[in-house]
C-alpha cells in the first residue's frame, strides 16, 4: 500500500498507486478531527469574497487572472486525458471493441456484455466473494483503530505514546509487495506461524494452499497495514475535547468508563461517520493489489474477487468489452453506496462529506 | 494545525490531583498497567514480521527450511546478499526505481502545485468547478480497461510515461496543499503585488521559497508511493530491463509460489530459497526503513494539515 491516493470508489485505477482509504480522504476532503472547526472569520469571508467574485464576468476574469489560468491548464489536461477520458472509455461496455480500433469501440451492442455477466457463473462467485471480504473488512477493520486511538489516549507517558504510534504506523509506509512477501513469509509450511502451531503440539497447515484460511489471512495482513495509520485522526479528534467535559462528568459522579463513553465518544463521532461513510464507498474495491498478489488457483473459491476477475478477463484474455461492463458495474455499486450512506448520514447524524 | 500529542491532553483528566487518586488509585493502576502491556504486545506484534525478514535474511536456506529461524539468524552468513547484488537485473531494476521515483515525483509537484496554487485563490472565477473536477475522480474512476486501452493507444507502453504520467496528481496531496496556500499570509502576497511581481513571480519568489515544509511533505508522499508502486510498471512493461524492484522481487515471490500451489514444489533446483526472497525483499525496503524515523513526522502532520477545515 501506498501513501497517496485514498481507496477510489469501484474499480481499482489502471496502475494508480492506490492506497489505503480512511484517514487519508477523510482528512483530503477536510472533514476530519471533529468538533465544530475552522478560523472564526470563515462563513463571512467567503461569503464576501463570492459577492465580489459574482460581479465578474469570464473577460474581466481571464484578463485579471490568466496567469493564474495559465496555470490550470496541465493539471486540467492531465484530469481531462488520464481521468475523464477513461470514463468516457466506458461505453465499450456498450460496444464492440477491437483491439487496435477505436477506444471507444466499433459498434452498439448495447446491453449484451451486461447480460453476458449476469449469466456468468463465475462472475457471481466473485461478486460473493467481494462482498464477504468487504463486510469483514468493514465489520472488523474499521472499529479497530478508534480502539487502538483510545487505548493510546490512555497513556501517560508521551514518550511511550510516541514510540508505541512510531511503530504502528510503519507498516503503512510499506509497498504492497513487501507485505505479500511477508505474509508468504510467516505462513510458510516451516514460516514463524507454523513453528507455533507445531511448538503447540499441532500439525502444520498449508495456509496458501487452503481456501478456507485466505479471508483470516488477508485480513489479518489488513489490520496489521491499516490500524495503526487509522488511529491518526482519532487521535487529533480526541486531542480537541474539551478538558471540562471530563471534569463535568466526574462531578456528575461518572467513572472512567462511563466518562469514555458519554464524552469521548460522542467527541469523535463526527470523524468516525465520515470514515465510515468513505469506508462503505471502498466496500467493493477490496485490495485488488493485494489480493492480485497473494492469490493463486487454489485459492480462486475465497480470494477471487471482482476486480481480480476482470484483471483476469479483461487484460490477460482480452475481453475488454466484457471486463468493462463487470467493472463499470462495480463502480456504480460503489458510487451508489457511498451517495446513500452520506445522504443517510446526513439526516441521521448530521454529519456529511458535502 | 492539530498534532496527535497536544499539550492540552496532559491537563485533560485532572483526577490525578491527590485526594481523588487515592480513592480510585488500584483499578486504574491495575487498568494502566493492563493497557500498556497490550499496546507492548501490538507494537511487537507489528514489529516481527521486519525481524523476522533480517534474521531470515543472514539464515542459511538449511535453517530456514527446517522452520528454526524466527528471531534471530541461524547459519549467520551474508553470501546471499552478495549473490542478490551480483544478479545485473536486480541492479538495473533498482536503479529504475530511483529513476521512475525522481522523474515521477518532480512532474507530480510541478503539476500538484501549480494547480493546488490556483485553486487556492478564493476570487478565481470557476475555482469550485476546478475543484469539483479533482475531487469527483476521488469518488468515481475509468477503471481498469478503459486506462488500460488509453495507455495502449497513446504508445506509452514500455516507456516511463506510463507509470509517470497517469498518476501525475494525487488528489489527496492536491487538497492538502491547496490547503496550506488558502492559510497562506494574503498580507505578503498583497505587498508582493504592489511591488510589481504578477502571479508566476509572487508564485516563484514569495510563495514557494516560504512553503518548504508542506513541498518536502508532498515530496515525500510521492515519492514513497512512486518508491512502492509496482502495478502500473507490472501492466505497462514487457521488458524485463525496464521494471522497477518491486516488480522483481513480485515476479520472484510469483514463481515460488506458483510452485507451491501446484503441491509440493520442493524441487531444490526450481525452487527460489527463501533467504533470496528475504534479502531482496529486505533491500527493497531499506531505504524506506533508514529514513522512516526522519520522515514519519512529516506524514502526520501533512494528513493533519488537510485534516484542517478551511
Amino acid at each position: 500500500m501506498t501513501v497517496h491516493d485514498p481507496l477510489p470508489v469501484g474499480q481499482p485505477a489502471a496502475g494508480s498507486p492506490v492506497a489505503g482509504s480512511g484517514p487519508a480522504a477523510a482528512a483530503a476532503i477536510g472533514l476530519a478531527a471533529g468538533g465544530p472547526g475552522g478560523p472564526p472569520r470563515g462563513p463571512l469571508d467567503r461569503a464576501a469574497r463570492r459577492r465580489a467574485a459574482g460581479k465578474v464576468t469570464w473577460r474581466q476574469a481571464l484578463r485579471r487572472d490568466w496567469q493564474l489560468y495559465t496555470l490550470l491548464v496541465l493539471p486540467v489536461v492531465f484530469f481531462a486525458v488520464f481521468r475523464y477520458l477513461p470514463m468516457a472509455g466506458n461505453v465499450i461496455a456498450f460496444r464492440r471493441f477491437r483491439p487496435g480500433g477505436s477506444i471507444f469501440g466499433e459498434e452498439w451492442v448495447g446491453l449484451h456484455y451486461v447480460q453476458m455477466f449476469i449469466a456468468d457463473p463465475a462472475f457471481w462467485q466473485v461478486f460473493r466473494n467481494t462482498l464477504a471480504l468487504g463486510a469483514l473488512s468493514l465489520l472488523i477493520i474499521f472499529p479497530l483503530p478508534v480502539v487502538l486511538a483510545l487505548m493510546l489516549n490512555e497513556l501517560r507517558s508521551r514518550r511511550f505514546k510516541r514510540v508505541i504510534q512510531t511503530i504502528s504506523y510503519l507498516p503503512h509506509f510499506m509497498s504492497v509487495v513487501i507485505v505479500a512477501g511477508l505474509v508468504f513469509q510467516l505462513t510458510a509450511v516451516r514460516g514463524s506461524v507454523n513453528q507455533a502451531i507445531t511448538a503447540l503440539g499441532g500439525e502444520a497447515v498449508p495456509f496458501m494452499q487452503l481456501a478456507e484460511w485466505f479471508r483470516t489471512i488477508y485480513i489479518g495482513s489488513e489490520i496489521w497495514q491499516t490500524v495503526g495509520w487509522g488511529t491518526i485522526l482519532y487521535l487529533a479528534a480526541l486531542t480537541t475535547i474539551d478538558p471540562q467535559l471530563y471534569e463535568a462528568a466526574r462531578i456528575d459522579g461518572a467513572n472512567r468508563w462511563r466518562q469514555t463513553w458519554h464524552v469521548t465518544l460522542p467527541g469523535i463521532r463526527p470523524t468516525m461517520v465520515v470514515l465510515l461513510i468513505l469506508n462503505i464507498g471502498t466496500f467493493m474495491a477490496v485490495g485488488f493489489e493485494k489480493i492480485l498478489l497473494l492469490y493463486n488457483p487454489l485459492l480462486y473459491p475465497t480470494a477471487d474477487v471482482i476486480s481480480t476477475y476482470l484483471y483476469r478477463v479483461g487484460i490477460l484474455s482480452s475481453n475488454f468489452s466484457y471486463a468493462t461492463a463487470i467493472g463499470l458495474f462495480e463502480a456504480l455499486i460503489g458510487l451508489t453506496l457511498i451517495l446513500s450512506a452520506n445522504a443517510i448520514s446526513r439526516r441521521a447524524v448530521g454529519t456529511s462529506l458535502w | 494545525m492539530v498534532t496527535t500529542d497536544s499539550p492540552a491532553r496532559t491537563d485533560r483528566r485532572p483526577a490525578a490531583t491527590a485526594p481523588r487518586v487515592v480513592k480510585d488509585s488500584r483499578g486504574t493502576t491495575v487498568f494502566r498497567a493492563v493497557n500498556a502491556a497490550a499496546l507492548v504486545l501490538i507494537a511487537a506484534v507489528t514489529l516481527y514480521p521486519f525481524v523476522n525478514l533480517v534474521a531470515q535474511a543472514f539464515s542459511s536456506e538449511g535453517y530456514i527450511n527446517a522452520g528454526q529461524v524466527n528471531l534471530w539468524p541461524k547459519g549467520f552468513n551474508t553470501t546471499t546478499f552478495q549473490v542478490v547484488m551480483a544478479d545485473p537485473m536486480f541492479w538495473r531494476n533498482y536503479q529504475n526505481t530511483v529513476v521512475y521515483t525522481v522523474v515521477a515525483t518532480a512532474i507530480a509537484m510541478v503539476l500538484t502545485t501549480t494547480f493546488a496554487y490556483a485553486i487556492s485563490k478564493h476570487h478565481l472565477k470557476g475555482r469550485s468547478v476546478f475543484i469539483g473536477i479533482a475531487v469527483f475522480t476521488m469518488f468515481f474512476n475509468g477503471g481498469l480497461v478503459p486506462n488500460y486501452v488509453l495507455i495502449n493507444e497513446l504508445g506509452l507502453k514500455n516507456t516511463l510515461w506510463a507509470i509517470v504520467l497517469p498518476n501525475a496528481i494525487s488528489v489527496f496531496n492536491l487538497l492538502v496543499m491547496k490547503s496550506f496556500f488558502e492559510n497562506f499570509s494574503t498580507e505578503l502576497e498583497e505587498a508582493a503585488e504592489i511591488d510589481g511581481l504578477g502571479t508566476y513571480g509572487k508564485l516563484a519568489r514569495i510563495v514557494l521559497p516560504l512553503s518548504k515544509a508542506v513541498i518536502a511533505t508532498m515530496v515525500l508522499f510521492y515519492a514513497v508511493s512512486f518508491w512502492n508502486s509496482w502495478f502500473s510498471a507490472f501492466l505497462y512493461m514487457d521488458r524485463a530491463e525496464l521494471y522497477p524492484v518491486t516488480v522483481y522481487l513480485r515476479n520472484l515471490l510469483a514463481a515460488a509460489t506458483s510452485l507451491d500451489a501446484m503441491g509440493g514444489g520442493s524441487g531444490e533446483s526450481t525452487q527460489i530459497a527463501s533467504n533470496v526472497k528475504a534479502v531482496t525483499m529486505l533491500l527493497t525496503v531499506l531505504p524506506i526503513i533508514c529514513l522512516y524515523p526522519f520522515i514519519q513526522k512529516y506524514f502526520v502532520s501533512g494528513v493533519m494539515l488537510g485534516a484542517v477545515k478551511q
